[in-house]
């Protein structure tokens, strides 16, 4: 009994090493350079998850077909260690930390959401691993003084900012009277710090300021307010659940306000869902298929949605764009670099300087980018109830012209 | 104006809060089991509604079809799950239905995926004085409705024999067993009844507000309270405690803010408790 139990445990040991040195990948094997994510394909952000993981994956799969990476005379393929994060921040740092120290993952991209780049980029900052991030827009990954974290997307702060500007500039440059209602969570707060500040800037003033539980789904005391107050803007961030439910409730309550401005139109799936009552809808977003940046591997936004939809089979929302853009800065610092040495790796992401099909990229001191502006669209309707999104500025990249201000409940 | 548009909000959406926790104060008093999965059935009964919106039937015939499903599913999880911790320890009912709601929520995240939905009924509003009041008819449905099916409850329970029966083993099981109930039977019809009103209510909630399968929580707490505040079972004040919480709420958030809307419930809670403790102590008794 004894050696058979000695014998078990021998052959388990041997068996686990096996296994572990199998499974153990370096930063590049043979032609591939390997890179790492944790993503979260469980728990409740496994949509924009899978749209994120569905752009890696684009572009990785494009950067391949077309001749891959070239690195010191060497031609490289990209290719994606993932892990599921359950939307977990705990979860998301451990599964770093393994990445990182036992699968020897040396460079990485970033998961979905602000919150779970939090978690990881203290691990990655440790090991000194390049991590490029597309999801993750809190202002505060921008002034931790990370030297590791690049993210491709434009900060927090910066989403609705344009809304106020267009709003007051409508106004003959006079300050407007601001509602706003934010969840309490560190996207949404740093979007609303970007209202205070463009508030400030223009001179508005700010007449309703709520902050919503994240458990909540029922806005009804604060549309009250907004009927009673009649501010010139209505500005509303609380992910998907915040857009639906206002959306949803704006239409009950009949309240009318001559501009609505939110964020994750898209991913809510406004006009799919609402309908016409979506309509007039102001969103911010990262990305539209109708910019006209281009580059060399998706050509333009355009292209870039009608391939991803045949692949995927639904309209791409800015969470895969952005994704398939940091495979495009990765390659790009990878030939610049011209080593996989990762502070030189790290220095050519600082410098980098490109255009894709999804905005300019240029990385400012704190690793966000700084050359990509914010559009907004709004949300359009046919009379036949066929909605769509079209961006109305900035008006360098409008595609239609702002409705303002938003006819009256009674008229429509 | 303001203020009766918070007191109509806050009374329809306590209505519909009262049937949730109707559910819990019956399955609680009855098998005294304090289920933390209670919100989790209501999701799901939301996502009945909701697949039915999405197979173009009206999600109002919700109210008739999940109940009937739920129902059984809490046949299932009783015969599963809960008669095996009903007679133990508080502690092991909590652990367990805690460990049913985790276990919902990611199935419901695997089955119908993280996104936020809505049935939309297409209800439209009604406006009272020149529309400075306005109340969605999806809400003044769902109070409707709660009202149904909480006076349906109450007179069965006074006139059926299965109504009777699980009045008798609420107040004595034993006692019950030896007259002939068979306390076994009650018991999974009682977590039965109590997931059918959940998915009554998750109907109703699809309607009038948005379903997500990690949003059950906030319902097993609310219910919760509002069961700790009228007493067990006492239906008609779960009734009033659900309407009170609600209006309480609405007008919390129009002085306090939204950010204390759920605090201030709480805030509520512990005076409520604090207050019932001084009064018991008062009344202490001694055995010699």
């Amino acid at each position: 009994m004894k050696i058979k139990n000695i014998i078990i445990t021998f052959v388990s040991a041997i068996a686990i090493l096996f296994s572990t040195s199998v499974v153990s990948f370096a930063k590049v094997v043979g032609d591939k350079i390997i890179l790492g994510a944790a993503i979260s394909l469980t728990g409740k952000y496994s949509s924009n998850g899978v749209h994120t993981q569905n752009g890696y994956n684009m572009a990785v799969d494009r950067i391949n077909d077309m001749g891959g990476i070239k690195v010191g005379g060497k031609t490289y393929k990209f290719d994606i260690i993932y892990y599921d994060d359950e939307s977990n921040p705990k979860r998301a740092a451990q599964l770093a930390e393994r990445l990182i120290s036992q699968d020897g993952v040396e460079f990485m991209l970033g998961p979905y959401s602000s919150g779970l780049t939090k978690a990881i980029a203290p691990v990655t900052e440790k090991y000194g691993v390049p991590m490029v991030e597309a999801n993750g827009a809190s202002r505060s990954l921008f002034t931790k003084g990370y030297k590791y974290l690049f993210a491709v997307l434009a900060p927090a702060n910066l989403y609705l900012d344009v809304a106020i500007e267009t709003a007051v500039e409508l106004n003959g440059g006079k300050g407007v009277r601001i509602a706003q209602a934010f969840e309490q969570d560190a996207f949404s707060q740093d979007v609303r710090l970007g209202i205070l500040d463009a508030a400030e800037r223009t001179g508005s003033k700010i007449i309703i300021d709520d902050k919503l539980p994240k458990e909540l789904n029922d806005m009804a005391a604060t549309l009250a307010k907004v009927k009673a107050v009649k501010p010139d803007v209505l500005v509303v961030s609380g992910h998907t659940k915040g857009a639906l439910t206002a959306i949803r409730q704006i239409a009950e309550m009949k309240v009318d306000v001559p501009m609505l401005a939110m964020t994750h139109c898209d991913a809510a799936k406004l006009s799919k869902q609402h309908g016409k009552n979506s309509q007039y809808a102001l969103c911010a977003s990262q990305w539209h298929k109708t910019l006209t940046y281009k580059d060399d591997f998706f050509k333009d936004g355009m292209t870039y949605a009608a391939d991803f939809e045949k692949l995927f089979g639904y309209d791409p929302p800015y969470q895969s764009a952005e994704s398939s853009a940091a495979l495009l800065v990765f390659k790009d610092a990878f030939e610049r670099a011209n080593s996989f040495d990762q502070k030189k790796v790290r220095d050519a992401l600082a410098d980098t300087n490109m255009q894709t099909f999804y905005g300019n990229i240029k990385f400012a001191e704190g690793g966000q980018n700084v050359d990509k502006p914010m559009v907004l669209f709004q949300v359009m309707c046919d009379d036949a109830g066929k909605c769509e999104n079209k961006v109305v500025a900035p008006l360098k990249w409008a595609s239609a012209e702002l409705i303002h201000p938003i006819p009256k409940w009674s008229e429509r | 104006m303001l203020t009766l548009q918070a007191v109509l909000d806050g009374l329809l959406l306590g209505i519909l809060f009262a049937l949730i926790a109707y559910g819990m104060a019956l399955q609680w008093g009855v098998m005294n089991i304090i289920n933390i999965a209670q919100g989790d059935l209501v999701i799901l009964g939301g996502y009945i509604a909701y697949f039915m919106y999405l197979y173009g039937i009206h999600p109002a015939w919700g109210v008739i079809v999940s109940p009937i499903i739920m129902y059984f599913v809490g046949v299932v999880i009783y015969k599963l799950v809960i008669n095996k911790v009903v007679d133990r320890d508080l502690f092991i009912s909590i652990l367990a239905t805690f460990g049913i709601s985790i276990l919902f929520m990611q199935l419901m995240n695997f089955a119908f995926g993280a996104d936020v939905v809505l049935a939309n009924s297409g209800y439209g509003t009604t406006m009272l004085f020149d529309n400075s009041v306005t109340l969605p008819n999806s809400k003044i449905f769902s109070a409707f409705i709660s009202i149904v099916f909480a006076i349906g409850l109450v007179v069965y329970m006074k006139k059926s024999k299965l109504g009777r029966a699980i009045r008798a083993t609420a107040q004595n099981a034993r006692a019950a067993k030896i007259l002939g109930v068979d306390t076994e039977k009650v018991y999974a019809a009682t977590f039965g009844i109590n997931a059918a009103l959940c998915g009554v209510a998750g109907a109703l909630i699809s309607i009038t507000f948005t379903i997500h399968p990690y949003m059950g929580l906030p319902y097993t707490i609310r219910s919760f309270m509002i069961v700790i505040v009228a007493g067990l079972g006492n239906l008609p004040g779960v009734a009033m405690s659900g309407m009170g919480l609600g209006v309480f709420e609405e007008f919390a958030d129009y002085i306090l803010g939204t950010e204390f809307r759920i605090g201030s419930v709480f805030l509520l809670l512990v005076l409520i408790l604090v207050y019932r403790r001084f009064k018991l102590s008062r009344k202490r008794e001694y055995l010699k």
